[in-house]
């Protein structure tokens, strides 16, 4: 192919289609569940991530994990420029396993909560969360 | 239908006039308190509006359920900070807050009737110039920056203990010359964009603005705990902001005009319960 | 240490042997992401509370690692065990390295 200032505007919307921020994003969830799971399969089942359709601010949005056998639960803003959020580790004294907080999110996104459960295997849950844009500065 | 007249603002509201509906919803706060979100409105108010609703409930459902609680509303952190420099004496008379009010308790129901005329300096003072008297004269301290964090965070703490009673503000008598400045100022249109206070927030409440609700804009519930800066804000503030976006250059946070505004803005809420301090978009 | 910490924690005064209770805690805290610029375009570095623990008697309730996701003034909910009277202990660990503490005690009956 003739190297043409048009071509090269072609190939420079393809490099950033095939690696442009979204795919970078999702790597970096990718590595998170990884580094979290070891590379385990991870399945759907004892686990609920209860977050708001859609979040009037970004800057607190209300979230729940609930779990009957989890050991561990780590949360991910897939959106986030860094997509980890929190991990919660319940302890012999946890009466349930569930936990809820406040969180940041960049944008409309995925959260996505990966729990260990007592029997060793992990599970996921997932939460689209519109965040919208507000009416006035103020 | 509401009629809506500014061009401009026709421009700002979803086209598709979707409605953002006040909510039918009850706040109890702390599962004791019955707070009046809605209520008739004021006779002076009676030929433009039947019923005035707090801003609560024109917010989400998770943002409502934050101020039902005073351990949710981080608004309240604050609050306890107000509270401990209540006790603590500053100045040159050796003076805390508690030296002369005692307990903050004392306190309720002080803020319902904020701003007031104030005979001996013959001027209407918001709660926040009278707590500025208290330091120059009382402790001889210097005064608070206006909604600087110190002030708004003892309005805050002095509102707090009035929740749940309703506004009632004074309209009549020495304080009229100042409620007709701040009527005036409600209903002048201000900015590039040509808005008042009246074309958003009495003539197209209930919709959106971009992807906002539109609320009266009622002042019970202030100061309020903003999602957006985590932090309380105070009523002249907010009108500042207002003001800013339509594309003017603002009156100042303390200034006579968002006195006078701040006395108007609350004699359109009396019968609201105080709220402050709420949480807000 | 961060100016203005403040601890706040919400426990039952008492329960009955065996009961479930739900504990919330809130500090001020600004959480400061380091993703945000100051005015000159610099980098306002990270500066977060990165851990929150809760114990009852010495045994673990939960153990969480905050990310600059978490908002500021970070809040938690969760529930506990009570078998016994006791204490519950809890820490916020700062990134300057400060800790900050709250014990709240519980009785049976």
């Amino acid at each position: 192919m003739e190297l043409t200032r048009r071509n090269a505007i072609l190939l420079g919307a393809g490099a950033v289609l095939a690696s442009g921020l979204p795919a970078l994003a999702s790597t970096a969830t990718d590595d998170a569940i990884d580094t979290f799971t070891g590379g385990a399969a991870v399945g759907e089942g004892d686990l609920k991530l209860t977050a708001p359709e859609i979040a009037e601010n970004g800057n607190t949005v209300p979230i729940e994990v609930a779990s009957s056998t989890a050991v561990e639960i780590m949360v991910l803003a897939t959106g986030n420029p860094t997509p980890s959020v929190a991990t919660f580790k319940f302890g012999s004294m946890a009466a349930t396993r569930n936990a809820s907080t406040r969180i940041r999110l960049a944008g409309t996104q995925d959260v996505v909560a990966i729990a260990k459960l007592e029997d060793g295997s992990f599970v996921q849950a997932s939460s689209a969360v519109k965040v919208t844009i507000g009416g006035c500065g103020g | 239908m509401k009629y809506v007249t500014g061009a401009a603002l026709a421009s700002l509201l979803t086209t598709s006039l979707a409605f953002a509906d006040p909510v039918d919803d009850t706040l109890i706060l702390n599962e004791e308190t019955d707070m009046i979100t809605r209520t008739a409105a004021p006779a002076h108010l009676s030929d433009t509006l039947d019923e005035v609703m707090s801003g609560w409930l024109f917010r989400g459902t998770e943002t409502r359920a934050m101020q039902a609680d005073d351990f949710d509303n981080p608004g309240m952190i604050f609050v306890e900070q107000a509270q401990d420099s209540w006790m603590i004496a500053e100045g040159t008379e050796g003076k805390s807050c508690s030296s002369c009010h005692n307990d903050m308790d004392s306190m309720a129901g002080v803020k319902a009737t904020y701003p007031k005329w104030n005979e001996e300096a013959g001027e209407v003072r918001t709660l926040q110039m009278q707590m500025n008297n208290c330091r120059t004269e009382r402790m001889g301290a210097e005064a608070w920056g206006y909604d600087k964090t110190p002030a708004i965070n003892m309005e805050a703490a002095l509102s707090a203990v009035s929740r749940g009673l309703p506004v009632n503000v004074a309209i009549d008598g020495p304080a009229q010359s100042a409620w007709e400045l701040g009527k005036e100022l409600y209903y002048t249109r201000t900015g590039q964009l040509e808005l008042s206070c009246a074309n958003c927030h009495e003539d197209s409440y209930g919709m959106m603005i971009r992807a906002d609700h539109l609320s009266q804009g009622q002042i019970n519930g202030f100061p309020v705990y903003r999602l957006k800066n985590t932090k309380l804000n105070g009523v002249h503030s907010r009108f500042k902001g207002c003001v800013r976006d339509t594309r003017a250059e603002t009156y100042k946070p303390g200034s006579a005009e968002f006195v006078a505004l701040e006395l108007y803005v609350a004699s359109r809420g009396n019968g609201l319960s105080v709220e402050g301090p709420s949480i807000r978009n | 240490m961060a100016s203005g910490v403040k601890p706040r924690v919400k426990v039952p005064k008492k329960a009955a042997a065996g009961d479930v209770i739900t504990i919330k805690t809130l500090i001020s805290h600004k959480m400061e992401s380091g993703q945000r610029k100051d005015k000159e375009g610099n980098v306002i570095p990270r500066s977060i509370i990165n851990r929150f623990t809760c114990d009852f008697n010495g045994e673990n309730v939960v153990d969480i690692k905050l990310e600059p996701a978490i908002s500021t003034n970070p809040f938690f909910e969760f529930e506990a065990k009570v078998p016994e009277a006791g204490e519950f202990q809890f820490t916020w660990y700062d990134d300057d390295g400060s800790v900050y503490e709250a014990t709240k005690s519980i009785a049976i009956g």
